[in-house]
């Protein structure tokens, strides 16, 4: 494959936040890369650090938490390596984010529609008349009712569905080559939900973005994604296309979580547990940080962290069990 | 059907319940409209059993079980535990009849108070209810703790020193050490993780079978209330829609809202290629909701009559109930 064919590519990125307990190791040596127009799908439950990797590759972190190693090459340049101007440039523009609450990522004050042309002047350079005749394609490509009337509206006068339409909107605005979803649908009922998927897949039809998915809903994943990172305890602990995960998950962590999930018309008297909880990142266990929690546990396990172990069929494992 | 009759089956039975929340407004503080939350649902529950409640937010769901417990109060209805009225009941038998009907939170971070250690939030009904001497109420605390899974020493540690799915055990524990016949488990595993969710569930049901329980739980999740409940009952907009055993209603779901809401749900299977009944628009106000039967605007089965007839809830099967005009399996 050509050089050019990646889109993003993370490098042994570590993200720690020093707080005053401590320094919590988020994120702790994550390497992956994403193509053009391909979907990636991140799961993991809360605290493994799919949304601080998010958060990371947008350089959003916020007063407390730094990248300190790592390279996170966007297109053939270290994000890291930017000017917090020139990463304005490309926040919004190349890279864009839909975030799990819409409703709190709109500004209260401002009329919906004012929000979206913004972006489009600050960062297309059109006039308010052309901005504002994008705004309205945009609104009515992701399905807004009555876009003309509704970009008048402020953020509390529309429903949650309707919000995270904006949000799609607002995010498309520029014609991003990446797209960052986290938890783009946990919000939202599961028939509005549907509807928000929906309009996802057939976006990235026509728009051809890059998309990573972060959620914590198998279901989700198994529907959108083309390859899945499985996260645990701030690192990559499973990376498959997706029918291969589903079929065939190689690490105990996600099967476990496969095997945790009810599935509908399935039922079973009793559900697979994963016994224990996830590990402080304040102090992560030496060796593997699934350890203390599987069911094939070796000694090994707890003295030296696996390393990913390459598989078949583009897979990759951290387990001392391949 | 008399009352005698229905205690010795059902443990609660719930009929025509009602609950409207006013919406106050202008200089006089008067009430300008009414949020019809609960617009007459009708449902039982057997000894032993589980009754799950579905349906999205607004639906009316989390309203039921609080009104049931008389939590808040209702607007009209009639809420029968063991043939008696929980509604009518008087201070002293209402303190009897809730050491009897317990709930559980969606909230374990909410519904404990971060000042007490745990413990003593779980006592705190023993005592208000004069059961036992202090002695007497640690020990009862100790065991509960070890019957939900913890260790009875957690009983001197603080909410935030537990974990999400630790803190909903503890949640379990304070109603259980009542020793309830219902449980009313509001969302209780919505804010957990899914492997700690299985934890808990599996905790749910083994409780059940030692103790021979009875849950009422309410859920948004369908796979979640699929795997834990005997009978299922599905709400939309203040209404039961559909009420029947787990078993019919997932595998020959008769409402289209049902079916709609069953089809809605990703499968954690990506060979599985499903024709998808996508509904259109959002859910309605519960201020003023549509003439007719309240699923009409969104319903892609909807005729002349639905605008106009609001459908019955009606036995369509044995022990199947739907309110549909053009119900089919």
């Amino acid at each position: 494959m050509a050089q050019s064919d990646v889109l993003l590519k993370l490098k042994g990125v570590k993200t720690y936040f020093f707080t005053d307990e401590g320094t919590v190791h988020a994120v702790d040596g994550l390497d992956f890369q994403v193509r053009r127009g391909e979907t990636l799908g991140i799961v993991g439950e809360s605290g493994c650090g799919k949304s601080v990797t998010s958060m990371s590759i947008l350089r959003l972190l916020g007063k407390t938490g730094k990248v300190i190693e790592g390279e996170i090459m966007f297109d053939g340049e270290n994000l890291l390596d930017l000017s917090e101007e020139e990463m304005r440039k490309i926040r919004g523009n190349r890279i864009s984010m839909i975030f799990q609450q819409p409703t709190t990522c709109l500004n209260p004050v401002f009329r919906i529609g004012e929000q979206i042309i913004e972006a489009l002047q600050i960062h297309q350079g059109l006039s308010g008349e052309e901005a504002n005749k994008r705004t309205i394609e945009l609104l009515t490509l992701v399905g807004l009712p009555d876009p003309v009337r509704r970009m008048r509206s402020f953020p509390h006068e529309i429903s949650g569905g309707q919000a995270q339409r904006v949000m799609i909107a607002m995010a498309l605005a520029c014609n991003p080559e990446l797209l960052i979803a986290d938890e783009p649908t946990t919000a939202l009922d599961v028939t509005i939900q549907a509807q928000i998927l929906d309009l996802m897949r057939e976006l990235r039809e026509k728009v051809n973005t890059a998309i990573i998915l972060i959620t914590h809903d198998l279901g989700v994943v198994a529907e959108m994604a083309e390859n899945v990172m499985v996260m645990y305890a701030g690192r990559a602990v499973e990376y498959a296309p997706v029918h291969a995960l589903f079929e065939a998950p190689k690490h105990p962590y996600t099967q476990g979580l496969i095997a945790s999930t009810p599935v509908l018309g399935n039922v079973r008297d009793e559900l697979e547990t994963i016994p224990g909880q996830v590990p402080s990142l304040l102090n992560p266990p030496a060796g593997c940080r699934f350890a203390s929690r599987c069911a094939h546990r070796m000694d090994q396990c707890t003295q030296e962290e696996p390393p990913l172990i390459k598989l078949e069929g583009d897979r990759l494992v951290r387990c001392w069990l391949y | 059907m008399t009352v005698s009759n229905s205690t010795s089956e059902h443990l609660l039975e719930v009929r025509n319940l009602k609950k409207y929340f006013p919406i106050k407004g202008g200089l006089m503080r008067r009430t300008v409209a009414e949020v019809k939350a609960l617009d007459g649902v009708s449902f039982s529950i057997k000894k032993g059993e589980t009754l799950g409640l579905v349906g999205e937010s607004g639906c009316g769901k989390t309203t039921t079980g609080r009104t049931v417990l008389r939590l808040i109060p209702p607007s009209g209805g009639q809420v029968l535990f063991e043939g008696q009225d929980v509604l009518k009941a008087s201070a002293g038998q209402m303190r009897v009849l809730r050491r009897n009907m317990q709930i559980v939170f969606q909230d374990p971070y909410a519904s404990l108070n971060p000042r007490i250690p745990v413990g003593q939030s779980i006592a705190e009904g023993l005592k208000i209810h004069n059961i036992g001497t202090p002695r007497e109420r640690l020990d009862q605390v100790a065991q509960v703790l070890e019957r939900v899974g913890l260790n009875s020493s957690h009983m001197r540690r603080f909410p935030h020193e537990f974990s999400g799915g630790q803190r909903q055990r503890i949640g379990i524990a304070r109603a259980l050490v009542m020793q309830p016949k219902l449980i009313v488990c509001d969302e209780p595993v919505s804010a957990l993780d899914v492997s700690i969710q299985a934890q808990v569930l599996n905790l749910l049901n083994d409780l059940q079978k030692d103790l021979g329980l009875t849950y009422l739980f309410i859920a948004h999740n369908l796979s979640v209330v699929e795997h834990i409940s005997n009978r299922v009952g599905v709400m939309y907009l203040g209404r039961m829609v559909e009420l029947s055993s787990r078993d019919q209603l997932f595998r020959k779901p008769m409402h289209p809202y049902t079916k709609a809401l069953m089809s809605a749900i990703p499968l954690p299977d990506p060979t599985i290629k499903r024709d998808r009944i996508i509904l259109e628009g959002d859910v309605p106000s519960p201020v003023n909701p549509p003439s007719g039967c309240r699923f009409h605007p969104r319903c892609w089965l909807a005729q002349d009559i639905c605008k106009h007839d609001d459908p019955a809830f009606e036995e369509k099967e044995p022990g199947h109930f739907v309110a549909c005009h053009f119900a089919q399996g």
